[in-house]
């Protein structure tokens, strides 16, 4: 099976590792998410959540392990790379190309109909629309991040692949981006949205996990979760230096 | 950590050849040294002297088994580097390391000894002839691959990179190959391996086989040790890591 | 329905060309060092001993390869400098559309270099360049481009990951360029002094299959240069 299918969970994780030389920077990870569902992944610094996004993506072979996206495993051929969106610590997109080719040109290689409409359609929901026309590198920290985004965005994922995606923006920004994840997840999208601030991440999340030296230390339902408390054990496992 | 789930991509941290480390001499090593040694006396001292080419035609027993051996042991990186793609096994990349750093080596005896024997038959130092022409490139070639792996700090890239160039090198072999010869040629025709009954003296032939028999056992010794010191080597940096 | 690769191939070559028509820098730049090593390649040379029409072919085919590299390595630059390429491999478009895209664009700029270049040479080296001769130099000079940036755009791949990115680019690749200048060369040679198309026939099937060979083995190396 190479097409990703909708009974299957959204994203299936068992016993991911990856090892970089010797050293383990994700390290036997397992979880299940079905489509509608976030996971809000909170770690320090260097806790592999990074390398975990990226073996989702199908940017990075698993050491051990397995990733399936829709049922299908990572990295595997076009119809699984279709299904996922992944916005990066790195924005993806060529400065030299206004924010319009940018989208368009993503639009285009997911064989998405009617690119350009589409393209502006993703810039809308992010608000930049008013700047299609500027190349990337005239355009602030910000409004390249909220390019970036439509670029992830604009052939509709099911799986969404946020690193960081809050960084650098403004507070119209971030509900810009809020309010297209809100929608993303209505529409049956599953979301794993990786996060330093707690606070945005247990407003969007159906699940909550606490990533250290490449393992999951903490992994549940956001539920009735308190999060003054959740916050205060999550600053005592980071400060524990796990 | 658990050694025993790790996959083949990782280096192997647990020694698989513990006993092999250290203490005692490198035995094969010094058999091989004692036999090109005792091929060189015998060349010198027990073979008749070429009547044309009088006793420079001695070089021959290094330069002909030196030619030989850095063919050999570049056939062996292409053919590492091709069941490195395929297989992603560590030591397959540390054979084909070790087998350029050897090839490079005794191609630059190749370069050498080629001179030295051209000046008195041809009368000049260096002469652009098809077959030291096709060895100053393997030369070149093979540097080339010895500073690529210098210069990526990531093992499993330079691991891939490096078995890109050793497969794409001995596919370019044929063709400088071809274009030298078509350039000019005046080196001497093989003489061993014509269809007919071989044209040289008894007691040179004999003192040629050898000496491609004692330079392939110094070959064999030299690619054992450096594979050794590249999988110790692998060995620390996996160390350091953990 | 994700493009096929052909048109994947066409998509990111023409994101490449429209980059390249934007900034310009890499192509001026080529193109400046072209005429500039075919004005210093004459003082190098005696005019009294060596006729320029001689020295013609030679000098051609060895600025055609430099400035060709100068283009190559900004291929993948471009590609690194926001990640992406991260971009590219994540669509659902297969790893050979990816190389394809990127060595098209390069071939239409080393092509687009050599439309200046090879004509000043003509002029500045008095080469009796007309007609058959003229067409035949074309396409060899298409045969040799296509060896060029096919063995080229695997090598800037790999150079632009490595600390040694902008020295390590004309040592790997020029070793490679020997089986296309030297047929080049000579069959140039033999073309201009008026000698049948026969005589230049085994240089150029050489550079046919070493266009044939390497396109065919960097396509399917190249997946092993950017996966992970």
């Amino acid at each position: 099976m190479t097409v990703p299918d909708r009974t299957s969970p959204a994203i299936d994780v068992r016993g991911l590792t990856r090892a970089f030389g010797g050293r383990r920077a994700v390290d036997g990870v397992a979880f299940t998410l079905r489509g509608g569902e976030c996971l809000a992944l909170f770690g320090p610094n260097g806790a592999g959540k990074t390398t975990l996004l990226r073996m989702l993506a199908g940017l990075l072979r698993p050491t051990s392990g397995t990733a399936r996206i829709g049922g299908v495993a990572v990295p595997g051929g076009p119809a699984v790379r279709a299904a996922v969106g992944l916005i990066s610590h790195a924005s993806l997109l060529y400065g030299a190309l206004t924010a319009l080719e940018n989208v368009e040109l993503a639009a285009k290689l997911y064989g998405v109909r009617e690119p350009r409409a589409a393209a502006l359609r993703a810039l809308e929901a992010m608000r930049v629309r008013d700047r299609a026309a500027t190349p990337v590198r005239a355009l602030s920290r910000g409004l390249q991040q909220r390019v970036s985004i439509a670029r992830a965005m604009v052939h509709e994922p099911s799986v969404v692949l946020l690193d960081e995606p809050f960084t650098g923006l403004d507070a119209a920004g971030a509900a810009a981006l809020t309010s297209a994840l809100v929608a993303l997840r209505s529409s049956g999208a599953a979301l794993v949205l990786v996060t330093h601030n707690l606070d945005e991440g247990l407003s969007l999340a159906t699940h909550v996990a606490i990533m250290t030296a490449g393992r999951f230390v903490r992994f549940e339902e956001r539920g009735a979760l308190d999060a003054p408390a959740y916050a205060a054990a999550y600053r005592e496992l980071v400060a524990r230096g796990a | 950590m658990n050694d025993s789930t790790l996959h083949s991509h990782a280096p192997p941290i647990a020694a698989p050849h513990a006993g092999t480390r250290g203490g005692g001499p490198d035995w094969l090593f010094v058999a091989a040294a004692l036999a090109v040694a005792g091929t060189l006396v015998r060349a010198i001292w027990f073979t008749p002297i070429e009547a044309i080419q009088g006793p420079a035609q001695k070089i021959f027993y290094v330069h002909a088994p030196s030619a030989w051996v850095a063919f050999l042991a570049f056939g062996i990186v292409a053919l590492t580097s091709i069941l490195y793609l395929w297989l992603k096994d560590w030591r397959l990349d540390c054979v084909a390391e070790s087998s350029a750093e050897v090839g490079v080596v005794f191609t630059t005896v190749v370069l050498i000894s080629g001179p030295l024997w051209g000046k008195p038959i041809w009368g000049t130092w260096w002469t652009w002839d098809a077959r030291l022409t096709l060895t100053l490139f393997l030369w070149f070639i093979y540097m080339g691959y010895l500073v690529l792996r210098g210069a990526i700090e990531d093992r499993a890239m330079r691991a891939r990179y490096s078995a890109v160039l050793g497969i794409l090198g001995a596919l370019l072999i044929p063709f400088i190959h071809l274009s030298v010869y078509l350039f000019r040629t005046l080196h001497p025709m093989p003489i061993v391996l014509k269809p007919s009954a071989p044209s040289l003296p008894g007691d040179m032939l004999t003192t040629l086989l050898l000496s491609f028999a004692s330079f392939t056992l110094l070959y064999i010794a030299l690619l054992r040790a450096r594979y050794r010191l590249a999988t110790e080597r692998d060995e620390l940096e996996a160390e350091d890591r953990t | 329905m994700a493009p096929s690769t052909l048109t994947a191939a066409l998509l990111i070559a023409r994101k490449d060309l429209a980059i390249e028509f934007r900034t310009r820098t890499a192509f001026f730049s080529a193109v400046v060092f072209a005429l500039l090593a075919i004005v210093i390649f004459y003082f190098a040379w005696d005019p009294t001993a060596v006729a320029a029409v001689d020295l013609a072919p030679g000098v051609l085919w060895v600025i055609f390869t430099f400035s060709g590299l100068l283009g190559l390595h900004r291929s993948f630059g471009v590609e690194m400098a926001d990640r992406a390429i991260d971009g590219l491999l994540g669509a659902p478009i297969a790893r050979e559309a990816i190389y394809l895209g990127k060595a098209l664009a390069n071939l239409v700029f080393v092509a687009a270099v050599q439309v200046i270049a090879i004509p000043a040479i003509v002029l500045f080296y008095n080469m009796p360049l007309a007609g058959r001769a003229a067409l035949a130099v074309a396409a060899i000079a298409l045969l040799a481009a296509i060896g060029l940036t096919a063995v080229g755009t695997l090598f800037s791949a790999m150079a632009v990951n490595t600390r040694l990115a902008e020295l390590l680019l004309p040592m790997l690749s020029l070793p490679f360029f020997v089986p296309i200048i030297m047929p080049a060369a000579q069959a140039t040679a033999r073309l201009l002094s008026g000698r049948p198309v026969s005589e230049a026939a085994s240089w150029l099937k050489i550079l046919i299959a070493f266009d044939l060979v390497f396109v065919v083995a960097c396509m399917l190396a190249f997946p092993h240069t950017i996966e992970e």
